[in-house]
């Protein structure tokens, strides 16, 4: 398979491109939404126009209303949110939940996909334990009790889990904290009696929860897959996040790479526009490098995830690795390029820089992906 | 589109299998030294007899130039089948059967510039590496600003008489050709350079190789001293490719050939991830040193995946044309910082100059070749610069 896109995908990006540079654009989402003091941090409007647009069920079997497209489609439109800074629950819920619910049953999706597809729905997945992500160890339990299960633990850094309607919880239901096996998926329901929120706004004025389970009771067929055999799903559902925000990390770096080109364009010192210093071109070439390549490899990597490569995981973390450092060095050398108006809240470019640390830390940063590239690899 | 898809496959399964009855266990090894590859020319000779049956083997079937038309000397392929039998080469570690600045670099020219008698005449030399060639490209006075070269072609009717000197020419000694650019207009910069070929063995010409840093003299000075070149090799092969004065075009043209070659993009050794070879070689790795390891396969793995897009992109049109300018520039960097982890992992092993064990100190004199990656076929600086000016579209001159 051609490492490019289709037609068909050129089609959908140009669509993308269209509808999030309109209705996604940063005065009227991010700042909107941001200044308001929005506790969602994004418009359920612009969620129920990317369900029009058939955005929400992109992952979603035709079979099960959607559209049945893979993780390059869905890298198209997420490049776009990047892009854009469009603040939106698709990742979570379109990408990682859609992920999980793909391996839940009959019931489990009726319940909950319909609501997706219409953009009635946000749903939040939730798996970190503590400030890094880590989820070699799980320590929040489910212990089972009659027919179902009694959910204990927290979970932090559970992006829109305030805003949303379910959230895929990983619990443990049999083994000790750092075992590989006895890990299940659960759809856990919003108004579950025994959850607590605390949600608090983050740098990028996004939200995110850190949770409480005080013995939340669930029914057994709120399990999505195995019981104790959730480790293969929650892989899938993991690697798809972080494939997704790789994608949205492009978005992120190209955006943030056509400011600053521009800016470098306009600007003049010492009687010259600052784009004719070498000093910057070379900086700006050498970004521009970084970030094809990182765009290159998370295309590879949706390919594989398509394609059920047993390389897709892999190459997940290579990807998620590359994008962490290309566009942590697209929005560094934006806003020093920008010099001090980059500093100011009124240029955008320091938008970017907020987005791409949050998004740096989502799923997994640099240092987690590279390690795990390394066991991966065998060292 | 599905037939398509069953006939990739058919030929996945057959390439396979020739592979499979054609290619010697021995020519499955990563290569060791110099004389694993395989260079061709009038005076060449094989290591050993598996290099001689696999490159046979290759030559028969064209597959010595995969992607080149048959006629030609090649096999044909589509951009998807040259794929797939890429693929599967590098599936088995199969060693490239013939190595040649002919096919990297002046066969591409040649195929988009030449008349049909050059494309017949020599194509065909090289697909069979019958002639071993070389590039007659920088001066001392003219590296990264190639255009100013003074290797001057005096017009004198049937011939030029070409007087001056090249530098950095690689493996000028060894080579029977030369394809030279040649200033034939001292009043015209860009207008005024033929691209021409020529033999190494004319009167006039003479070589003398330069000791490099790693102790090796892969690079020679090259100098012309009244030499007569004939205008013309035979019916419809003339000595020049493109038209006499317009030689700039194709010089430019097989500088984007080559800087994909320095690139590595095809894939192969220098795009793999390295981390575990180092530690089974090492047994234990330092922390520090693995992280940088990570770090490293990370950018080559991503690296690998930009190889495969560049060049599925060139197959149909879709690249930028200065975009290989931005593969140079990165696989070279790339390859230096392989060879410095090379040398970390090595530790003082890596340092032998000339014992057996290392095989005369390969490792460091490799690494210390590869310092030339980001100077050769055009400066890392000089991409940085075309990348911003030509797709950046930053201005200034």
């Amino acid at each position: 398979m051609a490492l490019y896109h289709t037609d068909d995908q050129a089609m959908l990006a140009d669509t993308a491109a269209q509808f999030m540079g309109e209705e996604g654009a940063i005065t009227k989402q991010l700042r909107h939404w941001r200044d308001a003091k929005c506790k969602d941090g994004f418009g359920h409007d612009l969620w129920k126009q990317m369900a029009e647009m058939g955005f929400t069920g992109l992952l979603v079997p035709e079979a099960d209303g959607g559209l049945g497209m893979g993780h390059v489609e869905a890298g198209i439109v997420l490049e776009e949110i990047g892009r854009n800074l469009t603040p939106s629950p698709f990742l979570t819920s379109s990408v990682m939940a859609a992920s999980a619910l793909a391996h839940a049953s009959e019931d489990l999706k009726g319940r909950w996909l319909p609501g997706l597809i219409a953009g009635d729905s946000v749903f939040a997945v939730a798996v970190d334990e503590g400030a890094k992500h880590r989820p070699e160890r799980i320590a929040c339990r489910a212990e089972k009790s009659g027919n179902g299960f009694r959910l204990t633990g927290k979970k932090d850094f559970v992006v829109h889990g305030a805003s949303a309607d379910m959230i895929v919880v990983a619990a443990r239901t049999a083994g000790s904290d750092d075992d590989e096996q006895g890990l299940t998926l659960f759809a856990v329901p919003r108004d579950a009696a025994g959850m607590g929120h605390n949600s608090v706004r983050l740098v990028d004025s996004s939200m995110a929860s850190h949770m409480t389970f005080d013995g939340i009771e669930l029914d057994g067929d709120a399990v999505i897959g195995e019981v104790d055999g959730g480790r293969d799903v929650l892989g899938r559902v993991l690697d798809a996040g972080r494939v997704g925000a790789a994608a949205e990390g492009v978005g992120v770096a190209r955006g943030s790479l056509d400011r600053t080109v521009d800016y470098l364009k306009q600007r003049k010192q010492f009687g010259k526009l600052i784009g004719e210093f070498q000093a910057l071109q070379h900086r700006a070439a050498h970004l521009y490098s970084e970030i094809e390549i990182a765009r290159a490899v998370t295309i590879k990597a949706q390919q594989l995830l398509d394609g059920g490569s047993q390389q897709a995981s892999l190459m997940a973390s290579v990807a998620k690795a590359k994008v962490g450092k290309a566009a942590g060095l697209a929005v560094k050398e934006g806003v020093q390029m920008h010099g001090g108006i980059g500093m100011t809240d009124e240029y955008d470019i320091g938008l970017y820089m907020k987005r791409d640390r949050a998004l740096a830390e989502f799923m997994g940063d640099v240092y987690y992906h590279a390690d795990r590239v390394a066991r991966l690899s065998g060292y | 589109m599905a037939k398509l898809q069953a006939d990739l496959e058919e030929f996945r399964g057959d390439t396979r299998a020739w592979l499979e009855a054609n290619c010697p266990p021995e020519m499955r090894q990563p290569v060791q030294g110099e004389d694993d590859v395989f260079w061709g020319g009038r005076n060449a000779a094989f290591k050993n007899d598996a290099q001689q049956a696999w490159f046979e083997a290759c030559r028969d079937r064209g597959y010595t130039v995969p992607a080149w038309p048959k006629e030609y000397g090649g096999a044909g392929l589509s951009p998807a089948e040259a794929k797939v039998l890429r693929e599967e080469m590098a599936h088995i570690s199969a060693r490239p059967p013939l190595s040649s600045f002919g096919i990297w670099m002046l066969g591409p020219a040649l195929l988009h510039f030449g008349t049909e008698g050059q494309k017949k005449h020599f194509l065909n030399q090289i697909a069979r590496g019958e002639i071993r060639w070389c590039q007659g490209y920088s001066e001392p006075g003219s590296g990264s600003d190639l255009v100013s070269l003074q290797t001057f072609g005096d017009d004198k009717g049937d011939h030029w008489v070409v007087n001056g000197s090249k530098i950095w020419t690689s493996y000028a000694d060894k080579a029977d050709w030369i394809f030279c650019l040649v200033r034939t207009d001292k009043a015209n910069k860009y207008q005024g350079i033929t691209f021409m070929l020529y033999d190494m063995a004319a009167a006039g010409v003479s070589t003398k190789p330069i000791l490099l840093i790693s102790g090796n003299s892969p690079f020679c000075e090259t100098f012309f001293d009244d030499v007569k070149v004939p205008k013309s090799y035979g019916e419809d092969i003339p000595a020049q490719v493109g038209e006499v004065n317009r030689g700039w075009d194709v010089a430019k043209y097989l500088l984007g050939h080559e800087r994909e070659m320095i690139s590595g993009a095809d894939g192969g050794a220098r795009t793999s991830a390295i981390g575990a070879a180092m530690k089974r070689a090492a047994g234990e790795l330092d922390p520090m040193l693995r992280a940088d390891l990570a770090m490293f396969d990370v950018d080559a793995l991503a690296y690998a995946a930009m190889g495969e897009k560049f060049l599925d992109e060139v197959k149909v049109g879709k690249s930028h044309p200065a975009f290989s300018n931005m593969m140079k520039y990165a696989g070279t960097e790339l390859n230096k910082r392989r060879h410095e982890l090379f040398m970390a992992a090595g530790g003082s092993t890596a340092l032998e100059w000339d014992s057996e064990e290392t095989r005369g100190g390969a490792r460091a004199r490799e690494w210390l070749r590869t310092k030339a990656n980001s100077i050769e076929g055009g400066t890392s600086e000089v991409m940085l610069g075309v990348v911003a000016k030509r797709i950046l579209e930053l201005p200034g001159a």
